[in-house]
């Protein structure tokens, strides 16, 4: 925002002696506005990695027609949303009908107005910030319910409301996980929170406290992809269970809605954990944040994002789904408790002098994660080859 | 009512209390789960199953009136279309029903051959079955591996009967091809693959994976005696624990001279008789089948050919009287009752025991009291294919 207020200084130096609520009205939509183009064309690029990703899993090509690679495939299919008829059945409630795909879209994209894209690539830096994500994607439950509500149909019903449980559930330890990272830095601001990572991997979020904001990190990323109802955490659209669960009745333009919002609330989750855990748009390295004048902290920012939306997709290609009790055993009995320790115990540490700073073995803990990341990743590519290896010598004999 | 505080230890409520109105959940015939045209009424309470009603017919196609309009050899096409799955299995028993009725004995060549097909078509069978459990559970990809596998043996299907779905391959008295040249070196190929490689990581993707058996081990429990009381048979049974395979106690084609184990339920991860152990019954049968068709294939090579409508009857006519032939198929016993009048050529009568309707008959029982996602645990591992129940 303040890049485009300056930006429109420059350009029209009267800008700025217009009433303030204007000229910060115009700067928010024109940011924003830009961002959500560019956000709004990522489920693009998402829907054509998950089907390319689940393709290479299952032994098969994926999309290969349209296009090169079938690059335009999700293009293609996105014009056909659009241009299909949206039906409306005649028992539907049609003004919660219509406002229910809207209103997840909103909390959707509401979030992404305080997310730190860089530095200074942030539509609002505002001081309560990470409330201000938590409270926009809860938004969406409304709609689900609203849509699953108005739907009359019984498996919308079953849809919404398994929805409703979960993401209540769900929350509650997601943002005792989020409240240890609180703690440490000592703001809700986003971007304060990037700053107190400065300085290299091992001062990113993830490497303090060392075994403690690992298990932080899990419980964030377990009822992250439960937030975003992703397998195995999917059972509000179960495909098998539930035909299509809350968007069972829609098509066309309302349907690609659900679509949309689905995809960008994985993007938004992802960035909140590498704001959070992974640095936001530091580099690793010091040295690696710019090349020249060029800063590359949105492009780190949108990699460990990718890299995380990678692992979602991933688990959802390989892990069946959890049954509804199961789920709930999963929230209450198992990550509200670790989740409560964690709040506790960091919250203890912060207030003794030893360790206010962290752990005295911290500066160990980035190698000795990325061994226990790394050796077996290493052990099961090799694994992987020797088995394609020998496969093609069966196959060739 | 019993007094609450009495029932539930002092808290004053007890768990009825928190019943809600009931729900009539249409399930089908267009649901992706149902595993076909088949319509389940549920009485819901909330998530919770109270009563089961399972409506089938959807596909009915008079499958034994049509028996009695067309002669013997033509009921086969009609066979293969009762459980469209494994549609050799069943031309299989038909076969072997009238070849019994009219005292043919077919050639050990012959016979070795149907067992070579039968066994294939099991592997592919139970590919298909877990395939869609694991969908049913959530896991697409188990799925496209399995399918993946089951297209190797449908090329051989096809390259042998030019059929890649409906074979119309055993005939009374023989089969319809000779196996091309080359064959068993095609089969030893993909079972090597199918051995090394598809089955291992089913085991460890799908049959090892933590939620799934969480998922499936603990419900759907059905006791031997229910089993047997309501007539479940192959793997429904067998993964109740009960070691009864009539390819070994009542051996036909010569099953009693390959050496292959009867799968049965060991309950390793809950109680015998789950979902989970009748899946797994037919992970391991895919292994004991692909024993089977290599001993076949050995057999094949040392073997003399001789050509393999020797017996086929020119007129199928086969004496008055009447049949009861019951075979093991993929998906359990399959029995067909032909009744032969001894005056015309086409059968008086053929009635089909299909296990798939037996096993229907047991859901009304296992799902009462389930969530609903473990309603379609229960049908996917129960595997009918509703081309067999309607018939």
């Amino acid at each position: 925002m303040d890049l485009v207020y300056q930006l429109a200084t420059q350009l029209y130096p009267a800008f700025a002696t217009w009433p303030a609520w204007l000229t910060v009205t115009i700067a928010v939509l024109i940011s924003g506005g830009i961002l959500m183009t560019l956000v709004a064309l990522g489920p693009i690029v998402y829907v054509y990695a998950e089907r390319k990703i689940s393709a290479f899993m299952q032994d098969r090509l994926g999309p290969m027609r349209v296009g090169p690679y079938g690059l335009l495939q999700t293009i293609a299919d996105t014009i056909k949303l659009l241009l299909k008829e949206a039906i409306f059945p005649r028992d539907v409630e049609k003004s919660l009908f219509v406002l229910g795909p809207c209103l997840v879209v909103t909390g959707a994209f509401l979030a992404l107005v305080v997310l730190p894209l860089g530095s200074r690539l942030q539509v609002v830096d505002l001081n309560v910030g990470l409330l201000f994500v938590v409270a926009a994607s809860s938004l969406s439950t409304v709609g689900l319910i609203m849509a699953g509500w108005a739907s009359n149909n019984k498996y919308s019903l079953f849809g919404a409301m398994r929805s409703a449980a979960q993401i209540v559930s769900y929350e509650i330890p997601e943002i005792l996980a989020l409240l240890t990272v609180v703690m440490i830095v000592g703001s809700l601001s986003l971007q304060q929170i990037v700053w107190s990572q400065a300085g290299g991997i091992q001062n990113w979020m993830l490497f303090r406290y060392f075994p403690l904001m690992h298990v932080a990190f899990a419980v964030f990323c377990l009822a992250g992809l439960a937030e975003c109802n992703r397998t195995p955490f999917d059972i509000p659209e179960a495909e098998s269970e539930l035909v299509a669960g809350f968007h069972t009745e829609y098509s066309g333009f309302f349907f690609a809605m659900f679509f949309m919002a689905e995809y960008t609330e994985m993007f938004v989750i992802s960035v909140v954990a590498s704001v959070l855990f992974l640095g936001g748009w530091h580099a690793p390295v010091p040295a690696w944040q710019q090349i020249g004048p060029v800063g590359l902290g949105p492009a780190w920012l949108v990699a460990k994002a990718w890299a995380l939306i990678l692992v979602m997709m991933w688990l959802r290609w390989t892990l069946p789904r959890l049954r509804v009790d199961q789920l709930m055993h999963v929230a209450w009995k198992v990550l509200l408790p670790v989740a409560l320790g964690l709040t506790v115990v960091i919250g203890g540490l912060l207030v003794i002098p030893a360790t206010r700073d962290g752990f005295p073995w911290d500066p160990f803990c980035f190698p000795i994660t990325l061994a226990a990341i790394a050796v077996p990743l290493l052990r099961a590519a090799f694994a992987a080859r020797r088995w394609q290896a020998r496969r093609d010598a069966e196959l060739a004999r | 009512m019993a007094s609450p505080t009495q029932a539930t230890g002092g808290f004053g409520w007890q768990i009825e209390d928190l019943d809600t109105d009931e729900m009539i959940l249409n399930m089908g015939p267009q649901h992706p789960s149902t595993h076909g045209v088949l319509r389940l009424e549920l009485r819901t309470d909330g998530e919770v199953v109270k009563a089961a009603r399972p409506h089938i017919g959807y596909l009915h196609r008079c499958f034994e009136k049509h028996a009695e309009n067309v002669d013997y050899p033509g009921v086969i096409p009609y066979t293969d279309r009762l459980d469209y799955v494994a549609s050799m299995g069943n031309s299989l028993g038909y076969a072997l029903a009238v070849e019994k009725l009219m005292g043919i004995e077919v050639a050990p060549y012959v016979q070795t051959i149907r067992v070579l097909m039968a066994e294939l078509q099991r592997i592919a069978s139970h590919a298909v079955a877990i395939g869609t459990y694991g969908m049913d559970m959530g896991a697409f990809t188990p799925f496209l591996h399995l399918l993946r596998d089951r297209e190797k043996i449908l090329d051989l299907f096809e390259w042998t009967s030019g059929a890649r779905l409906l074979y119309n391959y055993n005939w009374i008295g023989g089969v319809s091809y000779d196996l091309p040249d080359g064959f068993a070196r095609a089969c030893r190929d993909f079972l090597d693959e199918f051995e090394r490689i598809t089955h291992p990581e089913l085991m460890d993707l799908l049959i090892g994976n933590k939620i799934f058996v969480k998922r499936t081990a603990e419900i759907g429990v059905l006791p031997i005696e229910v089993g047997i009381a309501y007539d479940l048979t192959g793997p429904n049974l067998r993964g109740s624990g009960a070691s009864y395979d009539l390819r070994k106690d009542e051996p036909y084609c010569g099953y009693e001279t390959y050496d292959f184990q009867v799968c049965s339920g060991q309950g390793r991860y809950g109680p015998v008789g789950s979902c989970f152990e009748r899946n797994w019954v037919r992970a391991l049968e895919m292994a004991e089948s692909v024993k089977i068709v290599r001993q076949a294939l050995d057999r094949i090579e040392k073997m003399e050919h001789t050509p393999v409508q020797e017996k086929c009857p020119k007129r199928v006519k086969p004496p008055k009287g009447e049949v009861y032939f019951r075979t093991e198929a993929p998906r359990g016993q399959l029995g067909f009752y032909v009744v032969a009048d001894g005056a015309g050529v086409n059968p008086y009568r053929v009635r089909v025991k299909s296990p798939c309707f037996t096993a229907m008959g047991v859901f009304h029982v296992l799902a009462k009291g389930m969530l609903i996602a473990d309603v379609v645990a229960l049908i996917g591992s129960l595997d009918i294919v509703l081309g067999e129940i309607d018939r």
